[in-house]
This record gives C-alpha cells, sequence and structure tokens, in this order.
C-alpha cells in the first residue's frame, strides 16, 4: 500500500477532507441505521421528449437533508432524434455521474495515500446500439454495449502509483458499481 | 485436547482427492517438527499431510481425545463449562483451535439456482469423475478456484470461471518458490497491530497457487490458455440467468498492480543482500477477454454443475459465550479472546500475516500460551 509520511499527509492538499470520511468510517462501521441514505430525484415532463428533473432533499444519518440549493437538469433528445435538443439524453447523465464519481475517488484517494495531484483529466465513452431502443433488432440491447473511461492525471506519483489510484477509485465508486452489478428497479404508478 | 473425528481430521473428510499444499514441504512445518524427505521443494499430497500430522501427534504425545464432539462452552464464575459428545469438563481455560475453514460460504442467491443445475462445494468435491459431463461453472479465483476450474478443464469440460476480488501471485520468482520470499523478506512477519486494516487482512482470499511438481503458475492468464473462460464476480440471479459483473478489467488491474508492488518488495529486500536468486522479473498483465459475458441462462443447459468455490468460515453455533462479531467471526486481538481465559488459535492473521498457514502455529502458540499461563498464574 502507498502510504504517504506523516509530512506529506500534511503539506498535500487536494481539498479532500479525508479525516472526516476516516472517521465518518468508523462511527458508521457501529451504526449501520445512521449509513443509510435515501438519495431522491423529480422529474416533470414538459414536452415531446423534454423533461425537467429536481434534486435537493435527501435522507441520511437518520434524518432529512438538503443540498444547499436545488439542482435541476434538463434531459431531451438530440436534433438527429428528431427532437428539439434543449438538454443532454438521459443515458448521457450516466456519463457525468460515472465521470465525476471516478474523478471524486481519485481525488479522494490520492489525499488518503499523500499524493498531491495537479490535474485530473477523464473521458468518458458509452457505446450505444440505438437499434436497441428502436425496437429494430431484439437481440440489441437498450443500455450501453460497454463504457470506456480515459483518465490523465498529472500528480507527484509514478506512473503505478497512478494506476493504483485509479483502480482503488472503481472499486469504491457508487456509480461505477450501480453500472457494473445488477440493480433490482421498481417502477410503479402512484 | 478434544477432537470430533480424527486427528488431521479437516485434511481426512474436508478435501478434495488431487489437492496438495501450497506451501513448499520445507514450509508446512509444525514446532521441533519439519520435513524430512528428499523433495523439500515439492508439495505435500493430503496422504502425506495426514501422515505428517498424525506423526506430530504421537511424537508430541499430544493428549488428543478423538470422537469427541464439543456441542456448548458457557461461561461459569471462575472459567468455562464445556458440553461434549462424551460428557461434561469444567476448566478454567479454553483454547479454541476449531478452524477458521468448517463451513463453505456460499452467497444466498445459490437458493435462486434452477434444480436443473447442480451445485457442489469443496467440501463435497472430490475429483471430476464424480460430476455430470458438459460445462461447469466455478464461482470464486481463489486458490481452491483456480484449481478446481483447471482439474475441470483438463476433464474436458467447458470451464466457465466468475472472477472478482484475487491475489495473484507467480509460483516462482527470480527462480525461489514466491512462498520462499513471502518468509524471508520478513512480509509474513508483519504483526497484527502493525497490519494497517487488519480486518481485510483477516478476510483476505488465498492466493491464486497450486502445489505441482512442475512448480507451474496458475494464475488467470495460464486458464485462459487452457481454454477457462472468464466473467466478472457472480452478482445475482434474475429469470434464471446468472448475472456477472461489468468490473472485470478493474479487479485484473489490482491484482496485477497488487502483485507488482509486492515483487517491488522483494526486490528492494533482496537488493542489499546476496541472496541466491535470478534477477527481477515482471509478468504480463492479465489478459482481458475479448468480450466477457456478464450473463448466463442456467435453463440452457450450457452449466451441468456449479462449484462454489466462494471461501470458507468458522462454525461457533457451539460456543455460548458472546464474542462473535456479528458476521460471524470470533473478536480477540491477537488470539486472546474478549473473554478471560478464553483463546484461541489457527485463525488467519491471528498475531502476524504467517498466522493463516500451518507453520505460523509455533510463534503464535507461543506467546497466547504464555498469556494463557500468566491469566492462570494471577488468578491463582
Ligand atoms: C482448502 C485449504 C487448503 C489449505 N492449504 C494450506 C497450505 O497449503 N499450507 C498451509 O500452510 N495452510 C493451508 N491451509 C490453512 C490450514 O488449513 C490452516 O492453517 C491449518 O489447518 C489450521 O489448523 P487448525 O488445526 O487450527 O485447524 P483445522 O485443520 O481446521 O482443525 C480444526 C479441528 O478442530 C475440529 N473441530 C472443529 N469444531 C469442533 C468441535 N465443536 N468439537 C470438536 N472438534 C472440533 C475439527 O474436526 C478439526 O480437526 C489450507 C486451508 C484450506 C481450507
Amino acid at each position: 500500500m502507498t502510504k504517504g509520511t506523516l509530512r506529506d499527509m500534511t503539506t498535500i492538499d487536494n481539498g479532500v477532507n479525508v479525516q472526516a470520511l476516516l472517521d465518518a468510517r468508523e462511527a458508521l462501521k457501529g451504526a449501520p441505521e445512521a449509513a443509510q441514505f435515501t438519495w431522491r430525484a423529480s422529474s416533470k415532463w414538459q414536452n415531446g421528449v423534454h423533461s425537467t428533473t429536481r434534486v435537493q432533499h435527501f435522507f441520511g444519518l437518520g434524518q432529512e437533508q438538503s443540498h444547499k440549493s436545488e439542482a435541476v437538469f434538463t434531459a431531451d433528445h438530440p436534433e438527429v432524434f428528431a427532437a428539439e435538443d434543449n438538454g443532454i439524453t438521459p443515458i448521457e447523465y450516466l456519463l457525468v455521474g460515472l465521470a465525476s464519481c471516478l474523478t471524486a475517488g481519485v481525488a479522494s484517494v490520492a489525499q488518503n495515500r499523500g499524493i498531491q495531484l495537479r490535474s485530473v483529466e477523464s473521458t468518458v465513452e458509452g457505446h450505444h446500439d440505438i437499434r436497441g431502443i428502436l425496437g429494430a433488432d431484439s437481440d440489441v440491447r437498450n443500455g450501453f454495449n460497454d463504457i470506456k473511461v480515459t483518465f490523465t492525471i498529472d500528480a507527484d506519483a509514478s506512473q503505478e502509483d497512478i494506476e493504483a489510484l485509479v483502480a482503488q477509485s472503481q472499486k469504491r465508486s457508487a456509480v461505477f458499481d450501480a453500472l457494473t452489478n445488477p440493480t433490482n428497479v421498481s417502477v410503479e404508478v402512484a | 485436547m478434544l477432537e470430533r473425528g480424527e486427528v488431521a481430521n479437516s485434511w481426512r473428510r474436508e478435501r478434495w482427492d488431487s489437492l496438495r499444499l501450497l506451501t513448499p514441504n520445507w514450509l508446512s512445518r509444525l514446532p521441533g517438527h519439519e520435513y524430512a524427505g528428499s523433495d523439500p521443494d515439492d508439495y505435500m499430497t493430503m496422504g502425506e499431510v495426514v501422515e505428517f500430522v498424525e506423526r506430530y501427534a504421537t511424537v508430541t504425545r499430544a493428549p488428543v481425545q478423538t470422537g469427541t464432539n464439543v456441542t456448548s462452552v458457557r461461561r461459569t464464575d471462575d472459567g468455562y463449562h464445556v458440553t461434549t459428545s462424551r460428557g461434561e469438563i469444567s476448566c478454567r481455560t479454553v483454547v479454541i483451535a476449531s478452524g477458521a475453514c468448517n463451513q463453505p460460504s456460499v452467497p444466498q442467491f445459490a437458493d435462486a439456482v434452477p434444480a436443473s443445475v447442480r451445485q457442489v462445494t469443496p467440501f463435497d468435491y472430490r475429483g471430476p469423475g464424480q460430476l455430470p459431463d458438459g460445462g461447469v461453472l466455478v464461482v470464486g479465483a481463489s486458490a481452491t478456484g483456480v484449481q478446481l476450474a483447471a482439474e475441470l478443464r483438463r476433464s474436458g469440460r467447458p470451464v466457465t470461471l466468475s472472477v472478482g476480488e484475487h491475489v495473484r501471485l507467480p509460483r516462482l520468482y527470480r527462480g525461489r518458490d514466491v512462498l520462499w520470499w513471502m518468509d524471508a523478506s520478513g512480509v509474513w512477519d508483519q504483526r497484527h497491530d502493525e497490519v494497517e486494516d487488519l480486518t481485510r487482512a483477516r478476510r483476505l482470499p488465498s492466493p491464486q497457487l497450486v502445489g505441482t511438481p512442475e512448480r507451474s503458475t496458475l494464475d488467470l492468464n495460464a486458464l485462459t490458455a487452457m481454454g477457462v473462460e472468464l466473467v466478472g464476480r457472480w452478482a445475482a440471479v434474475r429469470d434464471g440467468c446468472a448475472l456477472f459483473s461489468g468490473g472485470l478489467r478493474n479487479v485484473f488491474s489490482l491484482a496485477d498492480l497488487k502483485m507488482r508492488r509486492l515483487l517491488d518488495t522483494f526486490d528492494a529486500w533482496a537488493a542489499g543482500r546476496d541472496a541466491d536468486v535470478d534477477p527481477p522479473e515482471r509478468f504480463a498483465p492479465t489478459q482481458v477477454p475479448e468480450k466477457s459475458r456478464w450473463q448466463l441462462d442456467l435453463r440452457s443447459g450450457e452449466i451441468r454443475t456449479i462449484i462454489w468455490a466462494t471461501g470458507y468460515r468458522p462454525d461457533y453455533r457451539w460456543l455460548h459465550v458472546p464474542v462473535i462479531d456479528p458476521k460471524g467471526h470470533l473478536r480477540h486481538e491477537g488470539g486472546t479472546v474478549d473473554s478471560p481465559g478464553l483463546y484461541a488459535l489457527g485463525l488467519p492473521v491471528l498475531r502476524r500475516r504467517r498466522s493463516t498457514f500451518i507453520h505460523g502455529i509455533e510463534d503464535d502458540a507461543h506467546e497466547v500460551i504464555t498469556h494463557l499461563t500468566q491469566h492462570l498464574a494471577a488468578k491463582s
């Protein structure tokens, strides 16, 4: 395991409060109920395939919580799908989630390992055969066939340590897990 | 010493026919009792292990009372009350040496596997001849999983191996057994109170190693070359289909990186010494299959047998002292259990990394028994 020396730990700063995360890990080990979070989003149809989804409140640490402000996301389809393109397509939001989750993981793991980051950039490509969603071929799935993420990282660390950062960030990523493993999804009509 | 079966019971009853130790003969030693044969670098068969342990019991005149099953241990005012299949015993201290691998551990979703597929654990498995012809899905790629996948593939069956996090090791490194390096470089001497994440270290899966006279490496690349198909970690069963994780690439990276880091440690250790070893070497990364399936229809007949090589767990149903954590493991500090006069031996990373292995008992027993005698002395 790459471990920063004490001096490293105090001088490097990726802006992640790792101590708070480590403290939370210890505290929640003995309090699994407090670790139960519910993330929420509410969506409203606008017109055509255009919708607006709002996110602000969530539940965690045993009580209702809230982001500082509400975030609003617009989804639509591009003009090549004969839509108005008021926003990105829903499946692109998955790429946003994956990239931001892995990036956050890289920063946290780097902080924990005493590695100073100078820049972290990534590109995410989801390969998608749209014959699935169009019902043109029943052997083609609806979702991505595969996703490729490429990181370019500038940091005070060897290539091997950087690869280890990226591997560890996948290992601890919520979105990576949600995309690579099946999840029960129940959709009901209220 | 109470033993429900015979001396060396686990090696007699709970292992498959072709198994050999993955520790070389010179390393598979007990206190004052070493391998004396002509092949120190070879690996013992199960018959040889049983003989070795039996001889040890005879030589040390261990007071083993065989055929005595412990059904209950309870705390009393000044010690413990033990109930066995052959009567009751009161004692001031108890050493739990009942093993870490009493039961195969199988995931919950095994219940959802269609009845047409036969399910086998390493405790039931003896050899390929006992399985129906046709495809086998081996779940788990630690020592047990890779060994059974290879054996079943060699029997001519199509084999799919579901791979989660694993520990990759070459059999030989720089001309020496990789476990020679673990031993000599001091990696195995790391104490339980020095390990950064002890919980994790204690549940680390066994390394991908096999003991064969050829001393060959049995990593995932070797299995791929034999024609074993690799799929991701088995996550769930839905409508009779096994669903595997799409994160296979990352478990390869994690294992490759960890192996490289370990080899770096060995090289750094060797650099300052004139150890009799070959030059440093590095191994090809784990080959990522061009396409790996994340879904397998268990009703199609493609898979006739599932082998759960998903690890083992201890069985403490007889231990009626509140020292078991919610995951079913004993709460102890280097073998001193959280109840006065109660001790443990023979558990993974009990006092140091080598505790996981047969030869780890020497130092552990010495230290734990020192504590035990002090406990007795203080009370009398
Ligand atoms: C598949 C496998 C392969 C392994 N390969 C190696 C290897 O190559 N090299 C190596 O160094 N280590 C290996 N190990 C680890 C090795 O088994 C342990 O380090 C060692 O066996 C521990 O010995 P033990 O006596 O503590 O436990 P065990 O060998 O498990 O013995 C425990 C004994 O307690 C008895 N018992 C349990 N419960 C009761 C009860 N309630 N009442 C009475 N008796 C009871 C059992 O019958 C058994 O005989 C392997 C383990 C497994 C599972």
